[in-house]
Formats: structure tokens, C-alpha cells, sequence
């Protein structure tokens, strides 16, 4: 991905997308998730919006969780509200995502 | 459905003494736009004022479309367009409805918006917030970064008298607390201000890709000199999912994005990137955003309810501005969202100082806030344009009108000799056949337009 001229600029994978977010990652998870209840759980809303992609499948038809890359946006517990898996919480002071060109 | 948010303050701290003199007139949680007005009025009239910012810096943790409507600063800043940090003036201004292959643009160009007083400007938000910030502290305002404030200080009577942070002893008091803490307003929740039911279906989904391109490039493709710049929304992006695109010009770089209600997402089982990608390869869009090199990519949520969806926004020691309180106009033409923080935060701080001089800072003390923001055009032009976001969002709008609009101009324009050219009634009639519109709920929605906008 640099822009040359005749470059296919479309196809970008999604670790080069996030390539240029920075982001002071916490040792502190700030979201965490129940994941008996994933388990259990047939929507699976947060694999769709989750904007970062934090949210994967599992081979065995659970949820694998990542909290490094979040955008902080929310989405992901605004579905799952009725699910109840998701406990969101902002991280501490200073810390997440920091953007730039907002 | 939990009755329960997620969230740092699930709940609040009692405190069984009223504390005694409080650490600050005023309390701003969030240096966004709806904060920094507030903190900015707040300290101009005399007040001792903390401005809470959970990022490392103002503008780190926002995200929007990227144009700014700064008329609403002539009264805080005056001259502000000499010193605000701009990218370019929004002197293009195109709306375009599109379908997989076709695109109808209408596109407006008035130079007027390219000097003084100017119009709307693209901007990034760690510019534009840190700036505004600046203003606040240079009015007295201390500015506390790096800070989340994780819950309210309450007393046992339910009013409002500071935050609890994350910083150790960062119980932090004050006569009132400005809650413009963004659109997951955690702080107006606990307080009891949002609904607590069915909070995610007024939220949609921005995502936006920041592409770099050399400036005379950017000049080049979308008709552009000195500091002048394009804005285009866009319709019928979505594959039917409500919401739309769009695509602003910075100096060196485009912003392309999408926004989608988040239940139309979260059923419609696409992901976000995926939309983007298609709106990026569209033959109306590739042309102008080729080879951009992406430099961030970035999401935020968005409150597009309108008037009939905002909270309470006035509590017991407490006021609530900006994304928190529901302030994004989403309508359709307009879309327009930190000119309201900005209006609604500096109502909210001068609200809170003369709530202060008046020794009432219970709901009924601060009420005129909300009585300032109705006369305003804050709340003015949302409840005037009340049924516009339904509208907007509506199955007809997203999934029927982007095709049918389309194919009536290609009608219009195509020349099919030696067949004679149809009317315009004909090509109507086929359109609306062809994309299954009744022509009742057709005319019913142009009423509700009409009416909505006029």
C-alpha cells in the first residue's frame, strides 16, 4: 500500500487497515466478555459490527476476544445488550485508540 | 434487554456528608466541542473551571464525517475562520444518489463560501478540538487529560456534586457537572437522563478511511483551487442497509466513509469495510479516490434519533450537551452535528453560571438551558426536522429511491432513436413499476418531505 500509480489501492488486507491507527494499548482488558453466554448465543451481532474486527469465530463454534485494537465506538455492546456478554468500559486515562485524522 | 449499561459507572458514589466547598464552579467531562464551548462560557463569566478529557489529548478519542459549520463561534470566537485550523472551505457542495452502476449527482458550487464569514470547513477533530480547548484554557479553564471520569459523586438526595477518576484521589467536586462525555454518555446514563430500553436502535455506525493524495491531485479531480474543498453525501451506498456515504476533501488527503443504523447492520450480517470497499470501487467514486494511500481508519457511533429521541437534559446539579444529549442533526441534506455541540455547550455553561449566581443548581435551577436551547437553533432545527431521520432511514429511501431516481435520469438522458423520447410521466410510471413503489406511498413521502423540510 503505497499509492503508486496502477497499484490496486481497493485491495488492502484488514492488519494493513489498521496499520495506520495508532493505539497505546492497556494492560488492563477494557471490554471483557462471558463468553458461556457466546456459546450460547445464535445472533452473533458483534461479528458483524464490530468495526476492528476484535470479534472472531472459533473452530469450536466459540467466540475468540481481542481488546488491543478497539476503536472505542461502542457498537459491540449496544448489540449484545440482550445477549449480555459484553462489559464495556473505557480504557484508563490516556490510553486506547488516539486518533489523528478524526 | 439488561436494564443495566456497560459501562465505568455502573454505579454511583454516595456520599453521606455533602462535601464542603467544592473544588470547581463547574465540572466539563469530555474537551470534544459540547465541552470545551461549555468550560470556554463557563470560565469567560468568571467561573473556576476543570475540563475532564479521557483521551491523551482533545479530539483523540472523536470521529466524524469531517465538515464543520463554525458560524455558530462568532459568538465565542469572534473572527474564529482567521484562526481555526482548517483543511479546506467547503465551497462544493454535492449530494449523490447512487445504485451499483448508475449515479445522479447534484452538485453546488457558490465561491461566497470560500471567503469571510465562510460556510462549513473540513477539518480533523485533533486539530479542530485541541483548538477549541485552547480557547477554554486560555479563558482559565484547566484542562485535565489522561482522565476518565468513571462515575458520579451523588449525595444520598440523588444531586449531582462531581466525578469519581480514575486517578488516585481523583474525586473531583463541583456545584455543577457538564456531562459532554460523547454518544455512550455513561455519566447521563447513571444519572438516569437516557432511556434505559432499546438504546441501540437511534445509534448508527460511522467508519472512515483517511486516504492520503498529493494536494494538486486532490485539486485535479475535484475541481479545486488554493483552499477551497468538495463535500459529497452520498445515497444508496449501502446495499440497503440504512444509512449513506460520504466524501470530503482535506488538503492532502480524502475522507471516505459510510454510516449504518447499527440494527440494519448487525441483520444485514455485512461488515462495515465491506460497504467501504464497495463505495470505493464505485465507477463514480474510484476515479476520484485512486491510489490514495490510507493513513487511518478510524469508527465512532453516532446519535441520530433527533427531537423525538433525546434524553432529559437537566438533573439535580447536572447538564448534559452534545453527542451525550443526542445533538447530531441526521437529515438527510443536513448533516450537521459539532455546530450543535458547540451551541449546546455554550448554552449549558452560561445555564450553569447563572444557576450558580441564582444559588439553584437542583434540575428546576438549570432549567433554562433547555429553555435556551428551544429558542436556539439547537433544538429548533431538530424538532423542526423531527420526522426527517425516519424518513431518511425509511425502506423506501434506502432500498426503492436511489434506483428509481437514477433510472428516471437515465430515461431522461438517454437518446434511443429512432425511437421517439418518452415523457417524463412515462418514465416515472416505469420507474416506480419497475422498483415496486406504490405511487401513493410515493406521493405520501414527498408530502412528509415537503412538510418536513419546508
Amino acid at each position: 500500500m503505497t499509492g503508486q500509480p496502477g497499484e490496486d489501492y481497493r485491495e488492502i488486507s484488514f492488519d494493513d487497515r489498521m496499520d495506520g491507527t495508532e493505539f497505546r494499548v492497556s494492560e488492563r482488558a477494557h471490554i471483557t466478555v462471558d463468553t458461556e453466554v457466546c456459546d450460547s448465543c445464535t445472533v452473533r451481532s458483534c461479528l458483524h459490527v464490530c468495526p476492528a474486527k476484535l470479534f472472531v469465530p472459533r473452530a469450536d463454534g466459540g467466540i475468540l476476544f481481542n481488546f488491543e485494537q478497539c476503536f472505542e465506538c461502542g457498537a459491540c455492546y449496544q448489540v449484545c445488550d440482550a445477549e449480555g456478554a459484553i462489559t464495556w468500559t473505557y480504557p484508563d486515562g490516556g490510553l486506547g485508540v488516539v486518533f489523528r485524522k478524526g | 434487554m439488561t436494564d443495566t449499561y456497560a459501562g465505568p459507572s455502573s454505579a454511583s458514589v454516595l456520599l453521606q456528608q455533602p462535601p464542603g466547598k467544592p473544588d470547581f464552579d463547574v465540572l466539563v467531562v469530555g474537551a470534544g466541542p459540547a465541552g470545551s464551548a461549555a468550560a470556554l462560557a463557563a470560565a469567560r463569566a468568571g467561573c473556576s473551571v476543570a475540563l475532564l478529557e479521557r483521551g491523551p489529548f482533545p479530539g483523540s478519542k472523536n470521529v466524524y464525517g469531517g465538515v464543520v459549520y463554525g458560524r455558530v463561534l462568532d459568538e465565542l470566537v469572534p473572527q474564529w475562520w482567521e484562526e481555526m485550523p482548517v483543511e479546506r472551505w467547503v465551497t462544493r457542495r454535492s449530494t449523490m444518489v447512487m445504485t451499483a452502476d448508475q449515479a445522479l449527482t447534484v452538485d453546488f458550487r457558490s465561491q461566497r463560501w470560500g471567503t469571510a464569514p465562510y460556510n462549513g470547513a473540513t477539518a480533523h477533530r485533533a486539530d479542530l478540538d485541541g483548538w477549541l480547548a485552547g480557547h477554554a484554557v486560555a479563558a482559565g479553564a484547566v484542562l485535565v487529560p489522561a482522565t476518565v471520569a468513571t462515575g458520579l459523586l451523588r449525595t444520598t438526595a440523588g444531586t449531582v456534586v462531581g466525578v469519581r477518576t480514575d486517578r488516585p484521589d481523583g474525586d473531583l467536586t463541583a456545584r455543577v457537572v457538564i456531562a459532554c462525555d460523547g454518544v455512550n454518555s455513561f455519566l447521563a446514563k447513571e444519572a438516569g437522563l437516557h432511556p434505559k430500553q432499546d438504546t441501540a436502535r437511534h445509534l448508527t455506525l460511522g467508519v472512515k478511511e483517511t486516504l492520503a493524495l498529493p494536494r494538486e491531485v486532490i485539486e485535479q479531480r475535484f475541481g479545486l483551487t488554493g483552499r477551497d474543498g468538495q463535500d459529497i453525501e452520498i445515497l444508496g451506498c449501502t446495499r440497503g442497509i440504512p444509512g449513506g456515504g460520504f466524501l470530503y476533501t482535506n488538503l492532502e488527503s480524502v475522507s471516505l466513509g459510510v454510516v449504518v443504523g447499527l440494527p440494519g447492520l448487525a441483520t444485514a450480517k455485512v461488515r462495515p469495510e465491506e460497504l467501504l470497499a464497495d463505495l470505493k470501487a464505485h465507477p463514480a467514486i474510484a476515479p476520484l479516490v485512486r491510489g490514495g494511500r490510507q493513513v487511518e481508519y478510524a469508527a465512532h457511533l453516532i446519535p441520530e434519533g433527533g427531537y423525538d429521541h433525546l434524553p432529559e437534559l437537566a438533573g439535580d446539579g447536572l447538564l448534559v450537551a452534545g453527542d451525550a444529549a443526542g445533538m447530531c442533526l441526521a437529515a438527510g441534506i443536513w448533516l450537521e452535528g459539532v455546530n450543535f455541540a458547540i451551541g449546546a455547550g455554550m448554552y449549558a455553561g452560561r445555564a450553569a453560571v447563572a444557576a450558580i449566581g441564582a444559588g439553584d443548581t437542583s434540575q428546576a435551577g438549570l432549567a433554562g438551558y433547555r429553555r435556551a436551547l428551544e429558542k436556539s437553533f439547537v433544538l429548533a432545527d431538530h424538532r423542526k426536522l423531527r420526522k426527517v431521520p425516519g424518513l431518511v432511514l425509511s425502506e423506501r429511501m434506502q432500498r426503492q429511491y436511489p434506483g428509481l431516481i437514477c433510472d428516471l435520469a437515465e430515461g431522461l438522458f438517454e437518446v434511443d432513436n429512432p425511437r421517439p423520447k418518452p415523457g417524463l410521466r412515462r418514465l416515472l410510471r416505469t420507474a416506480v413499476r419497475r422498483h415496486g413503489v406504490s405511487p401513493r406511498r410515493l406521493l405520501a413521502d414527498a408530502i412528509t418531505g415537503m412538510r418536513a423540510f419546508g
